[in-house]
């Protein structure tokens, strides 16, 4: 069984058996015939596993999501921005599937689109307005490309009125 | 600088000072940084676990300013060039040189190795488009700048000379090989380059925008061809490499393609496919019977549409990979020495930290003639 407890030995690949039994074994070796050359150094390290000695241990101070494909952290990791809220909570379903599964990735587009609503509230709890004109890049957008400015400008405006005019007329009514 | 979701970057002033959290760490104060094109992948929402808060920036330069107790190869004060690999040179992929892959540095995927301010998919650390920024293994990445070197071709070290150099090191490329690149951004523009320097006999790139195409024609001494004027990017290629197709074609493009309604639809609006695979299905379609493709480019990690059919029938070798920039650097410092690539050229736009939004505006949007984009930081 593998689990956290899972050490770098129990990983030692057996690659290197005997297999003289089998006839013929290996008789068209070519350690040439590698794609991978020369982005690829070959050492003997790699025939040996998961056993490499591990650097430390960097301490886990805060929630880190962890692939389920692998049976450990890995020594050094980020530790910015943990899950929390409700995109949080979706994260920490999306980790309980492999990278192989939509089951992973689906969950995390849906977190991080709710985790930009949840950081507006953050923002506003701060008492911080965020400055949407600045955030977008729209000064440049005003210099460089003022023609598709302005149209964007005149069409999102005229959206806006149409949509106070339809509310206020429902008003009425 | 501060994510706040799609579109929506800002320039924070009260971000936490970083710290060093392990002892083969430093804390490096940034001289410069640059927004690359994957920042884009980013900044349109296309990579999952995107965290909002998070600070982006794999491309940069700095000073180092602390280092933990384990830390021996360099000191503070030194300026040094960060590859935007995490590596911590133990693991058996770092031993082989893999940098881009090691496995020491990533909780989160074991597909894809660490990369600074590159969402919690490549392992959820804070990146350099940023005053200060903690680099994990400092005595692995962190290479010291030497002395004749200009910081602006130094931060272009880090990143889009070594990947741009790989993109062409990974086709194979054999003495009067015709080769393709798709995409004429700073990583296209850098392969089309390197290209030469494994012998090509005609280097060809496509792109759409005609101000980068001029740029690389001049830059790269190739041909350039709009795919916007061309009916079918794929027949113009057979025809005009004596209907074979090219010995080896490279995707410089990534997740962002455009070209092809369909799979911008579903790889760029819905967000069906790990991005928009265009350019790769024309390198695909457009290299000889047992050519190469080598992939740069950046995708998601959700599967995405390829021809997979005619890489089979065609006989195809595909190679791609995060560059190693580690294993390319003392090369690349060379090549700059001797005035083989002259990064710096690429550089079109100097923007303070302080307006990064801007800064991703313009790149995003391709304003103003925009190529390379440098950050700098108040304080630098
Ligand atoms: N593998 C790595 O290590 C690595 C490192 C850095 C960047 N990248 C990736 O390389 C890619 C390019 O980066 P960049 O900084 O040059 O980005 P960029 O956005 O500046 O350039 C991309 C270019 O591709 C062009 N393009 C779009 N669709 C095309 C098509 N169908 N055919 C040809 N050209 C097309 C665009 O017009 C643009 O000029 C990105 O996907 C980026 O993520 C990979
Ligand atoms: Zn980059
Ligand atoms: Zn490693």
């Amino acid at each position: 069984m593998i689990g956290d407890e899972t050490k770098p030995e129990d990983f030692r690949n057996k690659r290197g058996g005997d297999h003289s039994h089998i006839k013929g074994w290996g008789v068209d070796r070519d350690p040439k015939n590698d794609p991978t050359y020369p982005m690829k150094h070959r050492t003997d390290e790699e025939i040996e596993g998961y056993t490499w000695e591990r650097p430390e241990q960097q301490p886990v101070t805060v929630e880190v999501l962890k692939s389920v494909e692998r049976p450990n952290i890995p020594a050094v990791f980020g530790n910015t921005v943990p899950p929390s809220g409700l995109s949080g909570a979706l994260r920490r379903l999306a980790f309980k599937y492999s990278e192989s599964s939509y089951g992973r990735w689906l969950p995390l587009v849906m977190a991080d689109r709710i985790g930009e609503i949840e950081g507006i509230f953050e923002d506003l709890g701060n008492g911080h307005i965020p400055n949407l004109f600045a955030e977008h890049g729209l000064k440049s957008e005003w210099k460089y490309n003022r023609k598709n400015f302005v149209l964007k400008s005149a069409v999102t405006a005229a959206a806006i009125a149409g949509a106070i005019l339809l509310f206020t007329r429902k008003k009425k009514d | 600088m501060n994510f706040r979701g799609p579109f929506r970057i800002r320039a924070d002033r009260d971000r936490p000072f970083p710290e060093i959290e392990h002892p083969e760490d430093a804390i490096v104060k940034v001289i410069r940084s640059c927004i690359c094109g994957s920042d884009l992948h980013l900044y349109h929402g296309l990579v999952p676990d995107t965290r909002v808060g998070s600070t982006f920036g794999h491309e940069f330069i700095g000073e180092i300013v602390d280092v933990g107790s384990s830390v021996e190869k360099v000191k503070v004060g030194d300026r040094v060039m960060v590859p935007f690999n995490i590596a911590c040179g133990k693991c058996a992929f770092c031993k082989q040189e893999l940098y881009g892959q090691c496995h020491e540095a990533n909780p989160q995927s074991t597909a894809a190795g660490g990369i600074f301010g590159y969402s919690h998919t490549t392992g959820g650390y804070n990146g350099g488009q940023a005053e200060y920024v903690r680099v994990p293994y400092a005595d692995v990445g962190p290479t010291v700048i030497p002395d004749w070197m200009d910081p602006d071709d130094a931060v272009l070290l880090t990143d889009v000379v070594p990947t741009g150099y790989q993109a062409a090191e990974m086709g194979g490329i054999q003495e009067g090989d015709t080769v393709v690149v798709f995409g004429a951004g700073p990583i296209g523009i850098m392969a089309a380059k390197c290209a030469w320097l494994f012998g090509a006999g005609r280097v060809i790139v496509i792109d759409q925008l005609d101000y980068r195409l001029e740029f690389v024609k001049e830059f790269a001494q190739c041909e350039v061809y709009n795919f916007k004027h061309l009916e079918d990017p794929v027949v113009f290629i057979k025809k005009i490499t004596d209907s074979l197709g090219a010995d080896v074609c490279i995707d410089a493009v990534g997740a962002e393609a455009a070209g092809d309604t369909m799979n911008t639809m579903l790889g760029r609006k819905l967000l069906m496919q790990g991005g928009s695979t265009t350019a790769l299905h024309w390198a695909i379609n457009s290299v000889k019977k047992g050519g190469i493709v080598s992939i740069v480019g950046v995708y998601g990690p959700i599967d995405a549409l390829v021809p997979i059919g005619n890489v089979v029938n065609k006989g195809i070798t595909i190679r791609a990979s995060q560059a190693s920039v580690k294993r390319l650097l003392p090369k690349m410092i060379e090549h700059v020495k001797n005035g083989i690539i002259d990064p710096k050229a690429m550089i079109t736009h100097r923007i303070p930290l302080e307006e990064v939004g801007e800064g991703y505006h313009i790149f995003s949007k391709k304003l103003d003639n925009c190529i390379k984009t440098v950050l700098i930081p108040p304080s630098a």
